[in-house]
């Protein structure tokens, strides 16, 4: 259409891409390869020293040397050239790239859309506030530079950064009329490549000694949880993962299978709360025991651990209810009682020579349960992030000589003595607690509230919980880990903060954080049915979303026409009366022509129309002092002078 | 005047008869994507769908940012033409073979600057211009002038595709313009003066041999005959100066069609007579012309020169 296309591209306009390419790509050495990052930046650098020193840009054998570089490099990395991380360390790679080959203006559309995609893929890894903000910033500067890139060397920078501010803004409003009603899809399309959610904290499918210290070290929160009424006393709030029953002497593992449905006996009334949780990978849903009713798509696997029925890979709600006082299998059968007794032979000999003990002085099972609390309870014993390394016979080392230790000992200690004196007993993995935030009412229940304790079958009482770590350190369940540990441990940030204000400060950036996550990222097609039947749309249709849509954008489109359009500056008033005047004398058919000067016109309606030469000789009279003679009440005569136009 | 005249008047106000200044109003702007708009709309198309397939939040967020960015930037490259005041100019007479160019003066009353238009006609190349807010610019299109007679400016285009370059916005204006192209002149020998019919000296414009003073300029005298450093010794209240000569033998050069005859074809003995012109003039002798149909009383100055150039160059085929 245009030759403008092809046009070389000005020297002076080149920065502007370079600066496209810089804010699309920077975000992404937060998790790319090093490598990468430099191979990028180093051609970055390469193309800025040319564009400075107004050099000849490299020949199309050195591209083609660097792009079979670039690829083979991906290839040892990722294996692949697809699949998401591959795809994004394709674009930045073709970004950089592109950089070496900037001729003409076609080639600087390209680096823009080629910034755009890049945009897009941040999101894989982040949708806080933050990468928001981030979108409206990188956005101003990639229009600023079309602006300038079309507007030639004439924009000053101000201007074209002002202007691109108001394009930015003047975009807003149609963004928010897609957003809330363009018709959702959940996606996904087609099958997501097998990297597509990698690398998620969190609690994992088995436990060994340190696998939960260190999952403690993460800030990051796990869930939120907002429940209906009042919330339930600290020591109720045990959030349950999956049940380890399979000991080899290291490792805890979950018994594969399913096994019967729960017997559960409430004994309070059912609290309902509704859970938003992070993305992890995993399937289970993290309920308060004991779960009495669950949301559709979701179970329960026998052991009274919730499960969904694909792995949470992106944040998820879900509303449950749960009675917190139950019973829970009381009658169970022989073989998951055999299971919770078995140990793996040969392994810890003083562990079960105590609990051996312990069941022939004829105590009751629940007695040796508090034998077993008791000694945890006694002075020796220590809570702590970074015990001391245990040997083969692992917990006879920890119970009877290093005696320092995180919850996962305990537990594992614990569930050990019991199993020694004849009692069946299994690990329980989840989060214990959890913070209110005061200002949204929000539990928020972070990685760092990870936990592991104990459940034992007991006769007539069925599965019973117990937590060991409650005896250790009983502040663990009133405060949260923040208190329990001595100072030096290593404890994430958001933990230490001792200060009230930083403190205050943090409730505020998460209620915030939660707000954007409820309220902006949340927003689905559930949200959108939502929103049209409080408008009072009942049928939400995509046909009735695409004509409030269409309706929506033309009036918006509509709006902004009139208000660019007709934004010309206030006339003069003598002027406006003057072409007022000039107006009826159109109409009284004199053939004014624009040319000519007031006393012109003047003689002209003397010829064509003598009825209205008087009176036109007023107004010329009065025009002529206010332009010229400057005095304002001049202005009042010319006025009526034009009110008594014939 | 009848309703039906008045409501044609009104709704076609922009038909103006291209002499005189018009505004371009939303009916006579066009408006399509450009290549580069096509490439952004497909790559929204593909961003929507992998915001979709892997339910990104803030890729809908990024995607339908940049789709009211683009509704946003069609709305400004329409605007940067809408309302633009367009005033036919003058175009300077030239000779076949020299580029003509035609004047126009664009003039902006909104507080907006319009950047980046390009006017041009069809096939030539383009012409970049800017107008500031509340300022105009003068633009001159040249067309290469090929034959004699009146060049009429061809249909313009003015377009842009500014701020961002997804959508060009263009109109295409008639303004009445001409320009006046003399035949390709051909420069040979004058041929042999005659005496003039009255004979005798004659003090006057005529001479060219000898100082006689100076006298102020009339503007028909050739900037060639001002006494530049004369003038600039003047205190300045006084117009410029020419040298005035007096006496010698005055020539008369008769340019006549007839003694062309040893010429191919008419446009050449035109070419000739128009050489002869531009050198009887450029020496300052009275010259008349005369060709079939015309004949120009000898006479000497800018304004017969150019009246028998004008002459020469309208001359019928």
């Amino acid at each position: 259409m245009s030759t403008a296309a092809r046009e070389a591209l000005d020297h002076a306009a080149t920065p502007w891409l370079f600066g496209v390419a810089a804010i699309t790509t920077a975000p992404h050495f937060l998790h790319q390869p090093l490598w990468l990052s430099s191979f990028a930046g180093l051609i970055l650098l390469w193309g800025a020293w040319l564009w400075q020193g107004d050099r000849r840009l490299p020949g199309r054998w050195v591209l083609f040397l660097l792009v079979v570089l670039g690829c083979t490099g991906i290839l040892l990395e990722f294996h692949s050239l697809f699949g998401r991380d591959a795809g994004v360390a394709m674009l930045v790679m073709f970004m950089a790239m592109k950089l070496l080959e900037l001729k003409s203006r076609r080639d600087a559309m390209v680096i823009v859309t080629l910034g755009f995609f890049l945009l897009l893929t941040h999101y894989f890894y982040a949708q806080g506030i933050t990468t928001g903000l981030w979108l409206l910033g990188a956005l101003w500067l990639i229009t600023a530079a079309l602006i300038r890139l079309h507007g030639g060397p004439a924009s000053p920078l101000r201007a074209t950064l002002r202007y691109a501010a108001s394009l930015v803004a003047q975009a807003l409003p149609f963004m928010l009329l897609l957003y809330l009603l363009f018709p959702r899809i959940s996606g996904p399309l087609w099958g997501l490549p097998q990297d597509a959610h990698a690398g998620k904290t969190g609690l994992s499918e088995q436990m060994a000694p340190g696998s939960i210290a260190q999952l403690v070290q993460s800030g990051e929160i796990a869930f939120r949880v907002r429940f209906d009424g009042p919330l339930p006393a600290r020591d109720k709030l045990y959030w349950r993962g999956p049940v380890m029953e399979n000991f080899d002497g290291q490792t805890w593992r979950q018994s594969p299978g399913r096994l019967a449905a729960e017997q559960i006996e409430a004994l309070s009334l059912p609290i309902t709360y509704e859970t938003t949780l992070e993305a992890s990978e995993q399937r289970w849903l993290l309920t308060l025991d004991a779960p009495t009713g669950l949301p559709p798509e979701t179970a329960l696997n026998g052991r009274l651990t919730a499960h969904a029925r694909q792995p949470i890979s992106q944040r998820q709600r879900f509303r449950f209810a749960a009675s917190l006082d139950f019973r829970f299998n009381v009658r169970e059968s022989t073989a998951v009682l055999e299971r919770n007794r078995a140990l793996p032979p040969g392994l810890n000999p003083q562990t079960q020579a105590l609990a051996v003990d312990w069941r022939n002085s004829g105590k009751t099972p629940a007695a040796i349960v508090n034998q077993a609390l008791t000694l945890f309870a006694g002075r020796d014993f220590a809570y702590t992030l970074q015990p001391p390394l245990l040997g083969r016979n692992g917990i006879d080392d920890f119970l009877f000589r290093s005696k320092r230790g995180f919850c996962e000992h305990y537990a594992a200690a614990f569930v050990v003595l019991m199993r020694s004196a004849g009692i069946p007993a299994r690990v329980v993995g989840g989060y214990q607690g959890g913070e209110k935030n005061p200002l949204d009412g929000y539990l928020v229940i972070r990685q760092s509230d990870a936990h592991a304790w104990a459940e034992v079958w007991l006769d007539g009482r069925g599965w019973v919980r117990v937590d060991p770590t409650a005896v250790v350190a009983p502040a663990r369940l009133e405060n949260g880990i923040g208190d329990v540990l001595a100072a030096g441990e290593p404890l994430p940030a958001v933990l230490q903060l001792r200060s009230d204000m930083l403190r205050n400060l943090r409730y505020r950036w998460e209620a915030l954080n939660n707000a954007w996550n409820q309220q902006i990222l949340g927003y689905d097609a559930q949200s959108q049915r939502e929103l049209l039947s409080r408008l009072g749309l009942s049928d939400t249709g995509w046909q009735n979303l695409a004509i409030l849509l269409a309706a929506g954008c033309s009036l918006a489109l509509a709006a902004l026409t009139v208000w660019t359009m007709y934004n010309r500056p206030e006339r003069d008033p003598a002027m406006r009366l003057w072409h007022k005047a000039l107006r009826h004398l159109t109409r009284r058919q004199v053939n004014w022509a624009p040319w000519e000067t007031p006393l012109a016109i003047a003689r002209r309606v003397h010829l064509e129309q003598p009825a209205l030469g008087e009176a036109f000789d007023r107004v010329v009279e009065a025009y002529l002092q206010t332009r010229y003679a400057g005095a304002s009440d001049n202005l009042k005569t010319l006025r009526a002078a034009v009110a008594r136009l014939p | 005047m009848g309703l039906v005249s008045s409501l044609k008047q009104r709704l076609f106000r922009w038909q103006s008869d291209g002499t005189t200044r018009f505004r371009l109003g939303q009916r006579r702007i066009f408006i399509v994507p450009t290549r580069a708009g096509l490439l952004f709309a497909t790559a929204l198309l593909v961003m929507l769908i992998g915001a979709i397939n892997y339910n990104l939040a803030l890729g809908h967020a990024l995607v339908f940012l940049l789709a009211g960015l683009g509704m946003a930037g069609m709305v400004h490259t329409f605007r940067n033409l809408h309302g633009l005041l367009v005033t036919p100019g003058r175009c300077e007479a030239v000779f076949a073979g020299e580029t003509a160019h035609f004047t126009l003066t664009l003039d902006n009353d909104r507080k907006q600057p319009r950047q980046a238009l390009e006017l041009g006609i069809a096939g030539e190349k383009t012409v970049p211009a800017a107008v500031d807010r509340l300022a105009s610019t003068k633009i001159s299109i040249p067309l290469l002038a090929r034959q004699r007679g009146w060049l009429e400016l061809p249909r313009i285009r003015l377009s842009t595709v500014y701020p961002l370059g997804l959508f060009v916005a263009w109109s295409y204006l008639q303004p009445a313009m001409r320009c006046l192209v003399y035949p390709q002149p051909l420069f040979s020998a004058l041929p042999p003066p005659r005496p003039t019919a009255q004979g005798g000296a004659r003090s006057g414009e005529g001479g060219e041999e000898d100082f006689a003073g100076f006298r102020e300029r009339q503007p028909a005298d050739s900037p060639r005959h001002v006494a530049w450093k004369a003038s600039a010794r003047q205190n300045g209240d006084q117009g410029l100066l020419v040298k005035q000569f007096a006496g010698g033998a005055e020539t008369e050069l008769q340019l006549d069609w007839a003694s062309t005859a040893g010429m191919a074809s008419s446009e050449e003995r035109l070419s000739l007579l128009t050489g002869w012109v531009i050198s009887a003039a450029d020496e300052g002798c009275r010259y008349s012309l005369a060709i079939p149909g015309w004949n120009i009383p000898p006479g000497s100055g800018e304004a017969h020169r150019r009246h028998c150039l004008e002459t020469l160059a309208l001359f019928p085929a």
